[in-house]
């Protein structure tokens, strides 16, 4: 395993264009995250943290600065390049867990196989996944059957299926009540541990940050 | 997997889904109604014409194929049996129109005997006077007639119900040929002249014989003249069906514009899930298209089973002396103008689903 990070951010800068106003998100971010680290960012609403994570997920582009993502340079992606890159390098969990709703929970993980381009079974180690996750018996109900604890479990599965370099969870508790929101971050920090699966999480709180490996806070666009 | 995706997105909206597929259905059973309409009342005209028997049909110069035959001397009759060596024999008959669809026809019933063995009678017989009626079985079923009864309303007058025959021979209605004439100021007119020659095999030399002496007269042999009973011989029908053909695809058109575009508002946030775990623009494009091509073929089977039903009302429970037939390669074209309708109707849904921002997708409430 290598020891370079597996994030690494330099100065890193975003601005939005809202009308004639530029709105500047994030006004020079430096972080590195090294491989299988859990990281919880925390930081007021409008800190910039969510505007960080669509960056690192690929789902918006840098204005400006150097951001390396598991040796992936992504200032200059295209759109195709980043889409290609949640494909493979990056795993959402929402805190509105965003499962589609006419799926059910093994259709929902497959999908992000499908999209991915990985058809045919699933590998059996993804099986211990499951049971870890507590999804066995709960695969072939659609999300409306299934407990917020559950749905979350099953946004779980769907990020990480694909083996992705880093699992990226905005709030992933900020819908739960504070038992499942336990499980889930106990089980954010298993997939940590045994898996060696990097985690960058955002949250509010700081009993869910604290199972991060360390903290990260952010302010007014910027690392504190 | 994405093909589960399109169905389950379609079950997820049935009344949505089941509105869609109903109305390309009537798109699609409007085309085949009409064409089917054209096609059967055609058929029937040539099956008719092809039931006198005859080898060879003269009509007057400039007439035209459907109905709206000019009328000419019934001296020609005489003429032909006299000068044409293979003439087996030869009748004129003169065609009035009773409405849009039907007409009735003028017959020597004397001469027409001697062109095919005449009517085959399932009721009655020929005329008994010159205020006689006869109508084919399928007229007398309509109507609920029997032989004896009084018909009305043919040329304004009411006729004496002679005879019933078994239909597929000249018109459903048929009256003396001399009265017709008369009440009609045609005196010593016809409309069409068969002929029946002595040996089929000649009919073209005689054809040929026939121009000569009959210069501008429209002389066809019996099967050039039923080819003739096309859609391109009618009129503005070819047009009238391109108009129902355009309707068709506009209804597609809108029908899907609208239950694709509301679907993808409603389904935003979905989309932006797709986006986040990977999928491209094509992919969400892909769906939304599935999505539509499955729509317009469930739209189209539905049509075509509702051709069937259009064709029992026309046929068995409307008297309206209507024919519809089926018309198998027009299944294919119909659902291919509801394909190309719909298909046009998703492009803008599709582009805007497949264009959508994935965050602010993701933001979408």
């Amino acid at each position: 395993m290598s020891d370079a990070p597996i994030i690494s951010i330099r100065d890193l800068r975003k601005t939005y264009h809202v009308g004639e106003v530029d709105v500047h998100a994030l006004r020079g971010v430096d972080l590195d995250v090294q491989r299988g680290e859990f990281v919880s960012i925390v930081g007021p609403s409008g800190s910039g943290k969510s505007t960080l994570f669509h960056i690192i997920g690929g789902l918006t582009p840098p204005t400006a600065g150097s951001i390396l993502l598991d040796g992936h340079d992504l200032l200059g992606l295209t759109d195709a390049q980043r889409t290609e890159l949640r494909k493979t390098t990056v795993g959402f969990v929402f805190q509105k867990y965003n499962l589609l709703p006419t799926l059910t929970a093994r259709d929902n993980i497959e999908i992000a196989r499908h999209i991915a381009h990985k058809n045919g079974p699933l590998d059996p180690k993804f099986g211990d996944v499951l049971k870890l996750l507590g999804l066995t018996g709960r695969l072939d109900h659609k999300p409306r059957a299934l407990s917020g604890g559950e749905q979350q479990r099953v946004a779980i599965a769907r990020a990480i299926v694909n083996h992705p370099a880093i699992l990226l969870a905005d709030e992933p508790t900020g819908n739960l009540d504070t038992e499942n929101s336990t499980a889930v971050l106990g089980l954010l920090r298993d997939l940590n541990q045994r898996l060696g699966q990097t985690v960058l999480m955002i949250t509010h709180n700081p009993e869910a940050a604290a199972y991060g490996h360390r903290t990260v806070r952010m302010r007014d666009g910027r690392i504190e | 997997m994405i093909n589960k995706l399109v169905v389950e997105n379609l079950k997820h909206r049935p009344v949505r889904t089941t509105l869609s597929i109903v109305a390309i259905s009537i798109q699609v059973t409007m085309v085949l109604t009409l064409v089917g309409l054209s096609k059967g009342m055609l058929d029937e005209q040539a099956r008719r014409a092809r039931g006198v028997g005859a080898d060879i049909i003269i009509r007057a110069p400039s007439s035209s194929v459907i109905n709206t035959s000019l009328n000419m001397p019934a001296g020609i009759v005489a003429f032909i049996a006299k000068n044409e060596p293979h003439v087996a024999a030869a009748t004129g008959v003169l065609q009035q129109g009773t409405d849009l669809l039907n007409y009735v026809t003028g017959v020597d019933l004397e001469e027409f005997d001697k062109l095919n063995g005449g009517f085959r009678f399932v009721a009655g017989g020929p005329f008994q006077g010159p205020n006689d009626v006869l109508v084919d079985s399928y007229y007398a079923a309509q109507h609920k007639y029997h032989v004896g009864d009084t018909v009305t309303g043919i040329v304004n007058r009411s006729w004496r119900l002679a005879g019933i025959y078994e239909p597929g021979m000249l018109a459903r209605l048929v009256l003396p040929l001399k009265t017709l004439q008369e009440i009609t100021a045609n005196s010593g007119k016809v409309t069409m002249i068969y002929v029946k020659l002595d040996d089929p095999a000649i009919t073209d030399e005689v054809i040929a014989e026939l121009k000569q002496k009959l210069k501008d007269y429209q002389i066809r042999s019996m099967q050039e003249y039923t080819e003739l009973f096309s859609v391109n011989s009618v009129p503005m029908l070819k047009e009238f069906i391109y108009v129902v053909i355009a309707l068709g695809v506009l209804v597609g058109f809108l029908v899907v514009f609208l239950s694709m575009y509301t679907a993808v508002l409603e389904r935003t946030r979905e989309i932006g899930v797709l986006k986040a775990l990977g999928a491209s623009p094509g992919y969400v494009l892909n769906i939304l298209l599935r999505e539509t091509v499955l729509l317009a073929v469930a739209g189209s089977i539905l049509g075509i089973l509702l051709s069937y039903v259009t064709r029992f009302t026309i046929n068995d429970v409307i008297h309206g002396s209507l024919i519809q037939s089926i018309v198998y390669i027009w299944w294919l074209i119909a659902a291919a103008i509801a394909i190309v309708g719909a298909m046009l109707g998703a492009i803008y849904p599709g582009f805007k689903a497949a264009r959508q921002d994935a965050i602010e997708a993701l933001a979408y409430e």
